[in-house]
C-alpha cells in the first residue's frame, strides 16, 4: 500500500465515521427533544395539580441540559430513575467523531508527506484540511461548553466536505508551483482555514438561532396573498422540527456565535492583511481587487456588519444572525464558485 | 428657535403631520436641519446600511471584467456584448472600484465613521478622567453574588485587592482595574444602621473602548495611506532579453503608470542587466522555479550581482523589482534582397500555453530595396508532429525548437506615426507571401538554419534562442503606513473584542460590627460581599470575581478551570 492509498483510505473511513456520528447525534437530539417535551407536558400537568411551577420556568428559560434537570425532576416525582436522554447515542456520536478525527489527521498528514509540502495548496487539500479544522474547533469548544446540539450539523457538513473532496476535487499530489512556494503559504492559508472552520461552526449555530427564534415567535399575520412566505416559518414550527426544543434558547446561541465570530473575525482580518503582504511580495501590489480579494473583503464587511448589528436596535438578534449566515454563504461561494468559474490570480487552486 | 408659547399636545401632534400648514409650530431651521442631517449620517443604522452597500457594490467588481485589472479582457467583453456592454461601462460596472458611486458610498461610510468615533473619543476621554463610580449600597439584586469571611482586616484586604487590581507588571496598564475605595456606613435608606463598611469598586473596560477607537481610527488612517500611496506610486513593466540591459527611465519601460503627484524625474537611473534566466521544470513540464540572475548597477557605484525569483523580489533603494513573466526571444537576422542586414536582434515571443508555444511578430522596415517585410512566427520549444501533421510543443524546455514562419510584404504602416502593437502586424497594406501552390507559404526553420524567402525578398537566419523576463518595477512610499495602520487595526479589533468590560464590587464589613452568620466567623475579621456587572458573553467575569474574593480573603488566586455552559 502506498502512502497515497493510505491517505485516501483513512479519509474515506473518517468520512464514514462522521456520517455515523451525524446519525447518532441526530438521534440524541431527537431523544433530548422528546424528553424535554414530555417533561414540559408533565410539568404543565403538575402545575394543574398545584406544584412544580419552578420546573416549568427552567424548562422555558433554558436549553438542552436544563431539560435533563426538568426530566430528572419529573423522574423524581415518578420515583423512577431515568438515564440522561440520548446518552447512548451521544456516546456513539462522540466516539465515532473522535476516531474519525484521528483517522482524518492521519489522512491529512500522510497527504502532506506524499506531496512534500503543507497540505493546503489545492482545492482538495484545502477542503480536507478545512474539514479537519472544523471538527477540531467543534471538539475544542465542546470541551468548554456543551454544544452537542450543533454536532449533527458539524458532522454532516464535514462528512459531505470530505466525500466531495475525495470524489470531485481529488488530484494527485504534486510539487508546489513557484507562485505558492513561499513562507506565506504557511502563515496566510492556515489562518484562513482556521477562520473558515470557526465561521462554519458558528454559522451552524446562527442557523439554529434563526430557526429557534422563528419557532418561538408567532406566525406573521396574513400576508395579502403571499401566505407561502410563511412556509419556512410553518416548517420550523411544525412537529417535524420539534428537535429544535433540544437547542438552547436564542440568547445562549447568540452568546456562542458572538464569541466564535469575534475570534474568527480577528483571524480573518489577519488573513486579509497577511494576504495583502504576500501579494505585495508575489505580485508587486498589496491589493488589486482580484476576485478572491474582492470576496475576502465582502466577507470581512459582512462579519463587521454582524458585529455592529448585534448592538444596534432593530438589528440585534435575528437580523444579525442572518448577516452571519450570509457571511458563511459568502465564504462558501468564495471557495467554490469563485475558484471554479472566475478567473483570477488565485486561480492556481488546482482544479484543472 | 424661539417659541412664543408652549405648544399644546394637539399642536405638537399636528406639527409632526404637516409642518407647512402651521407656521406657529416650531421649525427646525438651518442649524436644526444640519443637526438632523448629521445625526442621520452618524447613526449606527445608516453606518450599517452603508457597510452592507460597500460589500454589495464590490461584488460586480469580481464578476465582470474590470479595466484596471484586465483591460484586454474588458475590451473583448465589450466587443462580445455590443448591446449591454457600453451601458455597463457607462454605469461604471467595468471599473467598479474607481466609479463615482463606489467612491461616494465609501466616502459617506467614512464620514459616518468619523462622525461616530470623534464624539465617542471625546466622551471616552472625559470618562477616563472621571473617577470610578462607587459600589452600590446593596448587592442583593446581582446574579452570582458571593459572600465570604476573610481572616484579613479590612485595611489588609483592601491593600491586597489594590495589588491584585494592578495586575501583572507591564501588562497591568492594559489589563488592570481602576479602583475606588469608599469608607461609609452600611445599608441604605431605612436599613442604614451605622455599621462602618468599606466599599471597593473595581472597573475594567476602558481598554475595550480604546481598542474600538484605535480600530476605527486606523481605518481612517489606512484610507489616508492608500490615498497617499496612489498619488505617489509608480509601476512600470520592462521586458529584458538575456544579455540585455535596462535603464531605469520612463522611456525605457514597455508600460509605465504613475500616481498624479509622481514626478518621472525621481526615477533613479540605475541599470539592470539580465545575465541569465534559469527556469526549472520537473519531468512532466510543471514549473518548479524561475530565477533571474541580474547585475544591478547604481550610478557611480560598483555593480552588484543579484537574483530575482517569484515571491522574492529584488529590493532596491526605494522600490522592488518583481519577476512577473518569462518566455523565449529568438534572435533572427534578416537580409534583404541586396544581401544587406535589414534586421538583426531578439524578439520576445508571447507564450500561449504551459508548454511555451509562443507567438511573435518581427517587423523589418529598414530594407535597402524592395518592399518592407513582416514575419509572423510561432515557436515550438519542443516540437512534436502528430499523426495528422499538426505541430505542437510537448515540453516547455527548448529540446527541439522549431519555428513556423509566414511572411508578409508591403508597407508595415510604421511611418504613419500611430503607435503600433509590437505583437501584431497591421495587415492593411501588406500582402501575404504565397507558395508555389498558391497557399500562404509556411516556412519551418530550426536554430542555425537560414531560409530563403520567395519573390527575392531575402533570407532569414535563426541565430540563437535566448530567454526574456518580464519585470515589474514598483515603488510605493506609503507601504510602511499601510502596514502600520493595518496592524494597528488588527490590534485594535482584537482588543475591542477580547478585552473585558466589567465592574466588580466588594463590600467589606468588619466582623465585630457585622452580623456573624451561623457562627462561621471564627477567625474571620471581615465579612465580604461581592458581585460583578458584565455583559452576558463575558464568562470570565465570574472567575474574576472569585479571584477578587479569594485575594481579599488572603487566599491564592484560583486557577481557571473549564466550565460547562448551562444552556
Amino acid at each position: 500500500m502506498t502512502i497515497t492509498d493510505l491517505s485516501v483510505m483513512t479519509l474515506w473511513t473518517a468520512a464514514t465515521l462522521y456520517a455515523i456520528a451525524m446519525v447518532a447525534y441526530s438521534v440524541r437530539l431527537a431523544r433530548v427533544a422528546d424528553a424535554k417535551l414530555t417533561a414540559k407536558n408533565a410539568a404543565l400537568m403538575t402545575v394543574g395539580a398545584g406544584a412544580g411551577a419552578a420546573s416549568v420556568e427552567t424548562g422555558e428559560a433554558e436549553g438542552a441540559d436544563a431539560s435533563a434537570d426538568a426530566e430528572a425532576a419529573v423522574a423524581d416525582t415518578a420515583a423512577t430513575p431515568v438515564a440522561k436522554p440520548g446518552a447512548k447515542a451521544q456516546g456513539i456520536g462522540r466516539s465515532t467523531m473522535l476516531v474519525g478525527l484521528m483517522l482524518h489527521i492521519v489522512g491529512v498528514v500522510t497527504r502532506a508527506i506524499d506531496a512534500g509540502h503543507a497540505p493546503w495548496s489545492s482545492m482538495y487539500e484545502f477542503t480536507i484540511t478545512g474539514a479537519m479544522v472544523a471538527v477540531m474547533v467543534f471538539l475544542i469548544v465542546q470541551r468548554r461548553r456543551d454544544i452537542t446540539y450543533i454536532a449533527p450539523a458539524v458532522a454532516g457538513f464535514v462528512a459531505f466536505a470530505v466525500v466531495s473532496a475525495l470524489r470531485v476535487w481529488y488530484r494527485d499530489a504534486v510539487g508546489l508551483q513557484p507562485a505558492l512556494d513561499s513562507y506565506w503559504l504557511v502563515i496566510h492559508v492556515p489562518i484562513a482555514i482556521i477562520a473558515s472552520g470557526i465561521f462554519g461552526v458558528s454559522g451552524a449555530a446562527s442557523v439554529l438561532q434563526v430557526m429557534r427564534i422563528d419557532r418561538d415567535s408567532e406566525l406573521k399575520k396574513r400576508r395579502r396573498g403571499m401566505g407561502w412566505l410563511n412556509l419556512p416559518h410553518r416548517a420550523v414550527k411544525s412537529s417535524a422540527a420539534r428537535w429544535l426544543e433540544a437547542v438552547p434558547v436564542p440568547q445562549v446561541l447568540e452568546s456562542l456565535t458572538f464569541r466564535l465570530n469575534a475570534v474568527a473575525f480577528v483571524l480573518w482580518t489577519f488573513t486579509v492583511i497577511s494576504g495583502a503582504m504576500w501579494a505585495e511580495h508575489a505580485w508587486g501590489r498589496y491589493w488589486g481587487w482580484d476576485p478572491k480579494e474582492v470576496w475576502s473583503f465582502v466577507i470581512w464587511i459582512l462579519y463587521a456588519a454582524y458585529l455592529h448589528a448585534r448592538t444596534t436596535q432593530g438589528w440585534a438578534g435575528r437580523r444579525a444572525a442572518w448577516l452571519a449566515i450570509w457571511g458563511l454563504i459568502a465564504i462558501v461561494l468564495n471557495f467554490t464558485l469563485i475558484n471554479l468559474y472566475v478567473q483570477g490570480l488565485h486561480a492556481y487552486a488546482g482544479v484543472s | 428657535m424661539t417659541e412664543p408659547e408652549t405648544p399644546t399636545p394637539e399642536k405638537i401632534k399636528r406639527f409632526s403631520v404637516d409642518n407647512y400648514a402651521y407656521p406657529s409650530a416650531p421649525r427646525l431651521g438651518v442649524r436644526g436641519w444640519l443637526r438632523w442631517g448629521w445625526r442621520q449620517v452618524t447613526s449606527m443604522r445608516l453606518a450599517l446600511v452603508l457597510l452592507l452597500l460597500v460589500g454589495l457594490a464590490a461584488i460586480p467588481g469580481s464578476l465582470l471584467p474590470q479595466w484596471p485589472q484586465d483591460a484586454a479582457k474588458t475590451q473583448s467583453f465589450l466587443d462580445n456584448n455590443p448591446g449591454i456592454g457600453p451601458w455597463l461601462d457607462r454605469a461604471g460596472l467595468l471599473d467598479v472600484f474607481g466609479s463615482a458611486w463606489f467612491t461616494s458610498i465609501y466616502v459617506l461610510l467614512f464620514l459616518s465613521l468619523i462622525g461616530c468615533i470623534v464624539p465617542r473619543a471625546i466622551v471616552h476621554g472625559k470618562a477616563a478622567m472621571v473617577p470610578v463610580s462607587s459600589a452600590p449600597r446593596s448587592l442583593a439584586r446581582y446574579d452570582g453574588r458571593l459572600e465570604a469571611t476573610s481572616p484579613l482586616s479590612t485595611d489588609d484586604a483592601v491593600a491586597a485587592l489594590r495589588t491584585w487590581a494592578k495586575g501583572r507588571p507591564v501588562w497591568g496598564w492594559l489589563t488592570g482595574y481602576r479602583v475606588r475605595v469608599d469608607e461609609r456606613t452600611a445599608g441604605h435608606g431605612k436599613s442604614r444602621n451605622g455599621t462602618p463598611q468599606v466599599a471597593v469598586a473595581l472597573e475594567q473596560g476602558s481598554l475595550r473602548e480604546w481598542g474600538n477607537l484605535l480600530f476605527h481610527a486606523s481605518l481612517v488612517g489606512l484610507l489616508c495611506a492608500l490615498a497617499f500611496g496612489s498619488a505617489y506610486t509608480y509601476r512600470g513593466q520592462a521586458v529584458i532579453v538575456e544579455g540585455q540591459t535596462f535603464t531605469n527611465a520612463a522611456v525605457d519601460y514597455d508600460s509605465f503608470e504613475a500616481g498624479r503627484l509622481f514626478d518621472a524625474a525621481w526615477l533613479k537611473p540605475f541599470t539592470l542587466t539580465l545575465d541569465q534566466f534559469d527556469p526549472v521544470f520537473d519531468l512532466t513540464g510543471r514549473p518548479v522555479s524561475f530565477t533571474a540572475h541580474v547585475t544591478y548597477t547604481d550610478p557611480g557605484e560598483a555593480a552588484e550581482v543579484a537574483t530575482i525569483r517569484v515571491n522574492h523580489p529584488l529590493e532596491i533603494d526605494g522600490g522592488k523589482i518583481y519577476l512577473q513573466g518569462n518566455g523565449y526571444a529568438p534572435v533572427l537576422t534578416v537580409r534583404d534582397s541586396d544581401g544587406n542586414i535589414a534586421f538583426s536582434g531578439s524578439t520576445p515571443f508571447l507564450p500561449q500555453d504551459a508548454n511555451y508555444t509562443s507567438t511573435g511578430v518581427v517587423k523589418i522596415p529598414d530594407v535597402t530595396s524592395g518592399p518592407q517585410i513582416g514575419l509572423v512566427a510561432t515557436l515550438y520549444p519542443t516540437a512534436a508532429q502528430a499523426s495528422d501533421g499538426t505541430v505542437s510543443s510537448v515540453n516547455p524546455q527548448s529540446i527541439n525548437p522549431v519555428m513556423l514562419l509566414t511572411a508578409y510584404e508591403g508597407d508595415l504602416g510604421l511611418d504613419t506615426g500611430i503607435p503600433q502593437n509590437v505583437y501584431q502586424l497591421d495587415e492593411t497594406d501588406l500582402a501575404q507571401v504565397l507558395g508555389d501552390d498558391g497557399n500562404p507559404l509556411v516556412i519551418d526553420i530550426a536554430p542555425g538554419q537560414t531560409v530563403t524567402l520567395p519573390d527575392g525578398l531575402g533570407t532569414v537566419t535563426w541565430d540563437s534562442l535566448p530567454r526574456f523576463v518580464a519585470l515589474d518595477l514598483r515603488a510605493d512610499p506609503s507601504l510602511p503606513w499601510v502596514l502600520g495602520t493595518s496592524l494597528a487595526m488588527l490590534f485594535g479589533v482584537a482588543v475591542s473584542l477580547f478585552a473585558p468590560r466589567r465592574r466588580l464590587w466588594l463590600l467589606l464589613t468588619p466582623a465585630e460590627h457585622g452580623v456573624v452568620r451561623d457562627g462561621d466567623a471564627q477567625g474571620g475579621l471581615t465579612l465580604i460581599e461581592a458581585a460583578a456587572l458584565a455583559p452576558p458573553h463575558d464568562e470570565a467575569a465570574a472567575r474574576a470575581l472569585a479571584s477578587a474574593l479569594a485575594v481579599s480573603s488572603g487566599l491564592p488566586v484560583p486557577r481557571p478551570t473549564a466550565r460547562q455552559e448551562e444552556s
